[in-house]
């Protein structure tokens, strides 16, 4: 079904400005962080890096401001006003456990209610998504009390150790795969005298491959960006994580507009990688689960 | 396997589950609602209150504040996101050359990190160097110029009559996810339907009304409860964006309220009230929707 002209060429107009619109705030991220500070009061805006005296030929050309001459001072300067590498390395060592602990735990979990059968199993379960409903605000307060009763404030335990006990989202997301595991299988690894774990192990879990890569991903995701859990939990600024340490960064050093874009950026690039490599696995996460980002 | 064993094995799989159930939903859910008819900053002994809390709540202007601005930015912030989604979703649908290029580019937004976009706008919306004032400025003095008018940018995040909108105006950018499940409900929908509505005579707009909407509504209903439970917890961009409430408490939101009683002034059993009354808000909000869209909402397979 090709499109008339006229609508074809209406739908490209909108596309093409929206694309402009949707891409002006990453431009502007990342001119920030690389422009020298006296750029910023020029309106309007260059947006293009260029060496000096090619942004000079083309300024002289056109008449207008349109190149600057990129700078990385920002970068160092961000990068060592805040310890930038010690956050990510947190921030990378809570994004593991995280997703180590979720796929296994959820994946055990959902085979205990997709793949057995027992008796309260689906009562359980319902009751489970019921409590997803929950506000986290409910139960913030007394969760952070029981930690505090660990005293295991300002580590990494709270936010790496419930992830290690299954997160109904998750459990709920293998499940739904591995009712699509075909039962003679297992059924015939249990005739063969083989144990559900050596069953999980051997034969569920290879045939969900793409959903081990979803689950990792969205749980990884969900570390990397989690701000609440932090900013309760870890009161040391060695334990940050770059959640933690840009917002702080903005608290103390909010008008150096340019070293924070700076941070901001170094935070983002990782994802956007991330993404280009598991593309299908986002967007099809997005569809199976219904989560919204 | 006979049952006791089938239901041993069963137990143990989930038993990860349950441990962190209890330790994490049953027992806090308990606990809260014990805290929220007391009084407990953590240090001093817990005294029970009663309805005290609950009461103060009634009487607490900052509070009462905190649920008008939640219910304020809710109701504005989710059709307005929601319409965005669809209206990328209904260009990405359209049978033109460069659509994956273009899906990506508007759904990278959404899974930038909410800091990280929150510093970002922060500076975007900077009401003297901000680019989005910078692109404004021009356009409102070549229109003053013309029509004697004295329009100027407006403050945005400073000027508690613009904040919430340039906080509508920020999640308008990261509204990827609703758009790929509302893209991918549109390729679901029958393209037999719309060679009946033609042989009907229906144009574009009938069939986008009476075709289209319909068959896409599960999904709209779905965002629609999702989002709303999001916007009542608002919290990340508001914390990192005005501190404080600031200007003058216009973007002191619930959750934020609930988090400075919680955290900051250690009123953790007037905190605990205030988390339940937001359920209880969560809670019939979420009926009113059910209820009021039964009526518009079609399901497959249930006849009409």
């Amino acid at each position: 079904m090709k499109q008339p002209p006229l609508k074809a060429i209406l739908g490209h107009t909108a596309l093409v400005v929206l694309s402009f619109v949707y891409v002006l705030p990453f431009a502007w991220l990342v001119t920030t962080s690389l422009q020298p500070d006296e750029e910023r009061s020029k309106a309007p805006p260059a947006f293009i890096p260029a060496p000096a005296a090619v942004a000079k030929a083309l300024e002289d050309a056109t008449g207008r401001h349109l190149a600057y001459e990129p700078t990385g001072a920002h970068y160092v300067k961000g990068v060592t006003r805040v310890p930038v590498p010690l956050f990510f390395r947190n921030t990378l060592l809570v994004c593991t456990l995280t997703v180590i602990g979720t796929i296994l735990s959820s994946s055990l979990v959902a085979y205990g209610f997709g793949v057995l059968q027992w008796r309260g199993r689906d009562v359980l379960f319902y009751v489970m998504l019921a409590t997803m409903m929950l506000p986290g605000q409910v139960t913030m307060i007394p969760v952070f009390l029981i930690w505090r009763e660990f005293g295991l404030i300002n580590t990494f335990a709270p936010l790496v150790i419930p992830a290690f006990l299954g997160s109904p989202f998750f459990i709920f997301l293998f499940r739904q795969f591995f009712l699509t595991v075909p039962r003679d299988l297992v059924e015939a690894a249990r005739m063969d005298g083989a144990g559900e774990l050596r069953i999980w192990a051997g034969i569920v879990m290879p045939l969900s491959l793409p959903a081990i890569a979803t689950v990792g991903l969205f749980a990884f995701l969900g570390a990397w960006n989690d701000f609440l859990g932090p900013l309760i939990y870890l009161a040391d600024q060695s334990r940050y994580t770059l959640s933690l340490g840009l917002a702080m960064f903005r608290t103390q050093y909010g008008s150096e507009y340019g070293q924070m874009m700076a941070v901001a950026t170094l935070m983002v690039i990782p994802i956007i990688v991330l993404f280009f490599f598991a593309q299908k696995t986002f967007i099809q996460g997005i569809k199976t689960s219904g989560m919204k980002m | 396997m006979n049952r006791a064993k089938e239901w041993r094995a069963g137990l143990l799989f989930i038993s990860p589950f349950l441990v962190g159930f209890t330790l994490f939903t049953i027992y806090p859910v308990l606990a809260s609602i014990y805290y929220s008819f007391c009084d407990f900053d953590i240090v001093s002994p817990t005294v029970p209150v009663g309805l005290a809390n609950y009461r103060e709540l009634l009487s607490d202007e900052r509070f009462h504040h905190s649920l008008y601005n939640t219910l304020i930015f809710t109701l504005f912030a989710v059709p307005v996101t929601m319409l965005t989604a669809l209206v990328l979703a209904f260009l990405l649908n359209m049978k033109l050359k460069g659509q994956a290029f273009y899906r990506t580019l508007f759904f990278l937004p959404s899974i930038v990190p909410l800091v990280a976009s929150s510093v970002l706008w922060l500076w975007l919306l900077n009401p003297d160097y901000g680019l989005l004032n910078t692109m404004l400025r021009p356009v409102l003095e070549t229109i003053n110029a013309v029509a004697g008018t004295g329009f100027r940018p407006p403050g945005w995040l400073v000027d508690a009559n613009y904040t919430k909108a340039a906080l509508i105006l920020m999640s308008t950018w990261g509204v990827g996810g609703s758009m790929i499940l509302y893209l991918a409900a549109l390729g679901d929908v029958p393209v037999t339907l719309y060679e009946a509505a033609e042989l009907d005579g229906a144009g574009a707009w009938r069939k986008a009304w009476h075709v289209t909407l319909p068959m896409i509504s599960p999904v709209l209903l779905f965002t629609l409860v999702m989002g709303l439970i999001g916007t009542f917890q608002y919290f990340s961009q508001a914390w990192i964006m005005t501190p404080n409430g600031q200007p003058g408490d216009a973007t002191l939101f619930y959750a934020l309220y609930l988090f400075y009683n919680a955290f900051l002034y250690l009123r953790m059993g007037y905190a605990s009230a205030q988390a339940w009354i937001l359920f209880l808000v969560i809670v019939a909000a979420t009926m009113l929707v059910f209820r009021t869209t039964r009526r518009f909402v079609y399901y497959g397979g249930e006849g009409t």
